[in-house]
């Protein structure tokens, strides 16, 4: 247990010493959306009855942050020991592989979890939000920040160099969090393209989150919940399944 | 009867179409201060490699005091301490900070700080303890990497060229810091390109060419397989050619003569006498390990 739980503290250290990087930067940008959207917007979109365009707009600027931190923390983490080699230091320990998962996830999770409640708390300056059911915003924020530290750690250890993984980032997680209903809801687009929304895992999250401060959202928060659960449990079982087999790791 | 600080038993390892280890086998007793040489490209590294961990064997096994490294992984890694080849450090944390963490890894708690002290101590880090690993100049850097494979207290050590690129007074620090070590009970192995270094610190050799060991024994033994001894000669005028198939080499003014007993040194200077070639300056010369290196690297070709 000391090994997972160093391993673990490393994680969260690592990132807390160049947190003006990794905590302040991204809470300054989903500011910067906040002021810019909600200053163009706020008179033109209502979404829903009593929810103005600024409420509607910070739950999902918290989690588009939550997700996009998580999936940065592990990534970054494992392409820079890699890149520098000094994996080789963990992968000398008796660590296991399931024991290594979960540091990483775990310290995925935190760091995803503090800006995106730091987002939170300085969006409250701006508007009131309410908290309608507090445990889907748990859940939520729990499982989503869950599903991208184990997407993280899966594309970390497939990318060999920087550029893959900001190709993965720009390319995959980019759209998929920006077309997920993060600035409007799936309703005001044409048909077709909600039915596309509806394959995008990152709409789910983002509308049950929702749903927990407004108690409303475009689909059952009980679907939401399914399909981000189900979502994890397969990145969990792919990275665990490619952490067992050393894959790029152990030759 | 004390398990072996390491087992390799037919070891075979392939990458691809390439065949890197070619049925290994090599026991080294606790306690020994173990040498494995061969040119680049033999296997050492790899063989290294798999007693890490890093690597997993085609077919055969390795163990470290009786833990096999695959099936019983944790044991064989706590016992294990590895300095690997390249200068590789965590940019993020100074050198105390990494000597804790990575004992962390391994299950020791604060209880191993007294540890890591002594080991910062004897290899001249106490100042740097608090440097990050980016401020290290390149011989700091090795020192820390040595710290670092040692922040665990593991009985047996693997030192993968610790000496490239290192500076002399460096060197002769980190070896006495080592024999020390290797006094107190600790299993050093080690591989190296600088051959007097395996001379005088190591007690056994193990050579490996192309995959295979193609001479084990103690480091004695394989001395005294090259009975030759050389004579080195600054003669007033040219060689005579009745000596020409003695020579070996010629340099800065030296011609090097090589004999095959301390007898034949009267029939060179007979020779040179009846040739009216002065003798300016003479010494004998012993084999050393590098001779029978490349002795044994070329027979096997």
């Amino acid at each position: 247990m000391r090994g997972l739980y160093t391993l673990f503290k490393k994680e969260i250290w690592r990132f807390w010493k160049v947190a003006f990087q990794t905590v302040m930067a991204p809470v300054m940008t989903a500011l910067l959306y906040l002021l810019i959207f909600s200053h163009v917007l706020e008179a033109h979109v209502h979404v829903y009855p009593n929810v103005s365009y600024t409420a509607f707009l910070i739950p999902g600027l918290v989690m588009m942050s939550l997700l996009q931190n998580s999936f940065s923390n592990s990534s970054s983490s494992l392409i820079q020991s890699k890149v520098m080699g000094n994996i080789v230091f963990l992968l000398l320990t008796p660590l296991s592989y399931v024991e290594f998962f979960i540091a990483f996830l775990l310290a995925a999770m935190v760091r995803g979890l503090v800006v995106g409640l730091s987002v939170y708390l300085m969006a409250l300056f701006w508007v009131e939000l309410p908290l309608a059911q507090p445990g889907w915003i748990l859940a939520f924020a729990l499982f989503g920040s869950a599903m991208m530290g184990a997407m993280g750690i899966v594309a970390g250890i497939w990318a060999d160099k920087f550029d893959q993984l900001a190709g993965f980032q720009n390319f995959i997680i980019m759209p998929l969090t920006f077309l997920s209903g993060v600035f409007y809801s799936i309703h005001s687009l044409p048909p077709i393209w909600q039915q596309v929304s509806r394959f995008n895992p990152f709409f789910y999250i983002i509308d049950g989150f929702r749903y927990g401060f407004f108690g409303q959202g475009d689909v059952s928060p009980y679907l939401s919940i399914s399909v981000v659960v189900v979502s994890f449990v397969l990145f969990a079982a792919a990275t665990l399944w490619m952490l067992k087999r050393g894959y790029k790791l152990r030759g | 009867m004390k398990n072996p600080a390491i087992k390799i038993d037919q070891v075979h390892k392939s990458f691809g179409k390439l065949q890197a280890l070619r049925g290994v086998s090599l026991e080294i007793a606790q306690g020994e201060f173990f040498a494995l040489l061969g040119p680049n490209g033999a296997g050492k590294s790899t063989l290294i490699n798999l007693l890490a961990g890093l690597l997993r064997p085609s077919s055969g096994s390795l163990s470290v005091m009786g833990h096999d490294v695959v099936s019983d992984y944790r044991n064989a890694r706590r016992l294990l301490g590895v300095v690997p080849q390249e200068l590789v450090f965590d940019p993020f944390f100074n050198v105390r900070e990494m000597l804790r963490f990575q004992a962390g890894y391994f299950g020791c708690g604060p209880e191993n700080d007294v540890w890591i002290d002594e080991v910062l101590e004897g290899l001249g880090l106490t100042d740097k303890a608090n440097a990050n690993m980016r401020a290290l100049s390149g011989g700091m850097k090795r020192r820390a990497l040595i710290a670092q494979a040692l922040a665990h207290k593991p009985p047996v050590l693997v030192l993968d060229e610790p000496t490239a690129g290192v500076d002399v007074e460096l060197r002769q620090t980190l070896w006495a810091f080592i024999k020390r070590l290797n006094g107190e009970g600790t299993t050093i192995i080690l591989t190296t390109h600088y051959l007097e270094e395996a001379e005088t610190l190591c007690s056994r050799v193990a050579m490996l060419k192309q995959g295979e060991i193609v001479a084990l024994d103690s480091t004695q033994n394989l001395l005294n397989r090259l009975q030759s001894k050389q004579l080195k000669l600054k003669l007033s005028g040219t060689l005579p050619s009745a000596l020409e198939p003695l020579k070996r080499g010629e340099n800065a003014g030296y011609v090097t003569l090589n004999l095959s007993a301390t007898s034949e040194v009267e029939r060179i200077l007979g020779e040179l006498r009846a040739a009216h070639v002065g003798v300016e300056d003479l010494q004998m010369m012993e084999t050393d390990l590098e001779d029978v290196f490349l002795s044994i690297m070329s027979s096997t070709s």
